[in-house]
């Protein structure tokens, strides 16, 4: 399971000559077998400074990654948070049938909303830009999904509470419902963050300009003789990922469990 | 009173974004499933019948079917076992769990490198068959199908493990101590007490795994390419694709139809059998 990332990490340690010779076979189709040393044997940090001083492009896409997976999630923030909220907290007509309809929606593989995300694009003129990315993806109901399960669990006599104490609604959301759901808030970005931060299919789809690529793109257009900076580039983008595992895995966790649990 | 006002201001613009973002543009797309594209003609089911009778389409259909009844149980299966495992673990159990979830973390592109290392002619999956006399393949390009499987465990195993692990804790441990006391043997425990307590489980764990199971697009069309040379693993993600990359607009829109259908119809039988199930408990 972790053998993986070990293997990721170590060759990006690994000079030119250690990783041609180690990995020739596999990459030019030569004869002879790979291998994989558990350790470099002359470990050096060479790749890594050709890839970070060496190539600004890197940073173009490094950073057109960031562009698109931080407005996505400050937009789910503003829209979800309060919609997770409204479901979970008030009664009201056809919220039954706007859920189940929420759910539908979470659940769609992305394929089948994929030819009407285009047309709406092509019609709001965003098409080939960050915003053909971070437009779709904020509105996404998964978040609502996670937050909502998160909020029902706040107890209604501390709502009413609140509102014998003259409380208005926005208040009772901003003091109330914020703090004691913000696990849930946390647990529905930091998956929210493992999807977009590895997205694929919305970009390839959506992007026609390279310079706009993110990471996932440009990661497997680097060219096989330079395979040890494609380790680099991924260590790079899987560092993220790799803290918030650190950080936040007791939110990963839970946003996971409630993504489980039934009604 | 109040409420439903206040309801539909929190509501709202999310709401509104997914009837700009979804809900419209599906319209849209459904309107154009029963016309021509470019004069917009009613043209029945015209689309509909030249998707059913396209050959990629029938071929994605029956490949995307067999993975996801290949994929699916396999991954119930040995996700549970593992959760059930970590479950009865004293030490170490969040280790354990890291471990399972790290290869959420691992990019696409980085696995897909590694694949090749593994499952190349000359990889090290063949090298090590060879050392017990076995012949190795091309696995890439000739078993791509058990290899697709073997990515799809790897990357959900810890994902469905931690859903797991969320219905084992919903069980409540007196029953243990009773059947304990009644000398039951873990096996009896397992059967009559903890598969019977996940029965709930079991129904979004399913969903969510079919809904994964779209993912490993994303591996194949790196390893692969848009049209892989072993077609067994041409799915209707690449279909899809590659009917986007030609504008086929309209063959989409009936496909797109068609696919919505299945997947509300499926999750609605699920829903049905889990009702069925938990309801006799």
């Amino acid at each position: 399971m972790v053998l993986p990332l070990w293997f990721i990490i170590t060759g990006s340690f690994m000079g030119t000559g250690e990783f041609q010779s180690n990995f020739q076979p596999v990459l030019d189709n030569t004869t002879g077998k790979v291998s994989w040393p558990l350790l470099p044997v002359y470990p050096t940090l060479r790749s890594y400074v050709e890839l970070l001083l060496d190539s600004p492009k890197f940073f173009v896409v490094f950073w057109n990654s960031c562009k698109q997976v931080f407005p996505s999630l400050l937009g789910q923030l503003m829209i979800a948070v309060p919609a997770a909220w409204s479901f979970a907290r008030f009664k009201f007509r056809w919220k039954k049938a706007l859920f189940t309809l929420y759910i539908i929606l979470m659940v769609m593989p992305y394929q089948v909303t994929m030819v009407s995300t285009y047309l709406v694009l092509d019609r709001l003129n965003i098409l080939d830009s960050h915003l053909s990315i971070i437009l779709p993806a904020a509105f996404s109901t998964f978040p609502v999904f996670i937050m909502f399960k998160f909020f029902k669990s706040i107890p209604e006599s501390l709502i009413e509470a609140a509102r014998i104490d003259g409380a208005g609604e926005w208040r009772i959301f901003w003091n109330i419902g914020i703090p004691i759901g913000s696990v849930g808030i946390l647990s529905a970005l930091i998956l929210d963050f493992l999807e977009l931060w590895n997205a694929m299919e919305q970009p390839l789809n959506f992007l026609k300009t390279k310079s706009l690529w993110p990471l996932t793109l440009y990661l497997p257009g680097i060219s096989t003789d330079k395979a040890g900076i494609t380790l680099v580039a991924s260590v790079i983008m899987l560092s993220p990922a790799l803290l918030l595992f650190l950080y936040g895995q007791k939110y990963l966790e839970q946003g996971i469990m409630v993504s489980g649990l039934n009604e | 009173m109040n409420q439903t006002k206040t309801a539909w201001a929190f509501l709202a613009p999310s709401f509104l974004g997914v009837i700009i973002f979804v809900l419209l543009p599906f319209g849209d797309v459904f309107r154009r499933s029963f016309s021509e594209t470019i004069t917009g003609r009613y043209v029945g089911l015209d689309n509909y019948n030249t998707v059913v009778h396209n050959e990629a389409f029938k071929q994605a259909v029956y490949n995307t079917t067999r993975f996801i009844i290949t994929c699916v149980p396999l991954l119930l299966v040995l996700s549970l076992i593992l959760s059930v495992m970590i479950f009865n673990l004293g030490k170490h159990k969040d280790l354990f769990k890291t471990s399972f979830l790290i290869p959420m973390a691992i990019p696409v592109s980085s696995a897909v490198f590694l694949w090749k290392v593994v499952f190349h002619q000359n990889g090290l999956l063949n090298a090590l068959l060879s050392k017990f006399g076995i012949e190795g393949c091309d696995w890439l390009n000739t078993k791509a199908f058990p290899v697709l499987v073997f990515t799809y465990i790897w990357k959900n195993l810890g994902y469905d493990m931690v859903l797991w692990l969320a219905g084992l804790n919903g069980i409540s441990s007196s029953l243990y101590e009773a059947a304990g006391v009644d000398g039951a043997n873990s096996w009896n425990k397992f059967w009559y007490i903890t598969l019977p307590g996940l029965f709930t489980t079991v129904f979004i764990v399913t969903v969510l795994s079919i809904l994964n199971t779209f993912k490993v697009f994303r591996e194949a069309y790196l390893i692969a390419g848009p049209y892989p040379s072993d077609d067994s693993i041409y799915m209707l993600q690449h279909l899809f694709n590659n009917w986007f990359t030609s504008l086929d607009i309209q063959k989409m829109c009936a496909a797109a139809i068609i696919v919505a259908f299945v997947v509300v119809t499926v999750i609605m039988i699920l829903q049905q059998v889990d009702k069925k199930i938990g309801g006799e408990e």
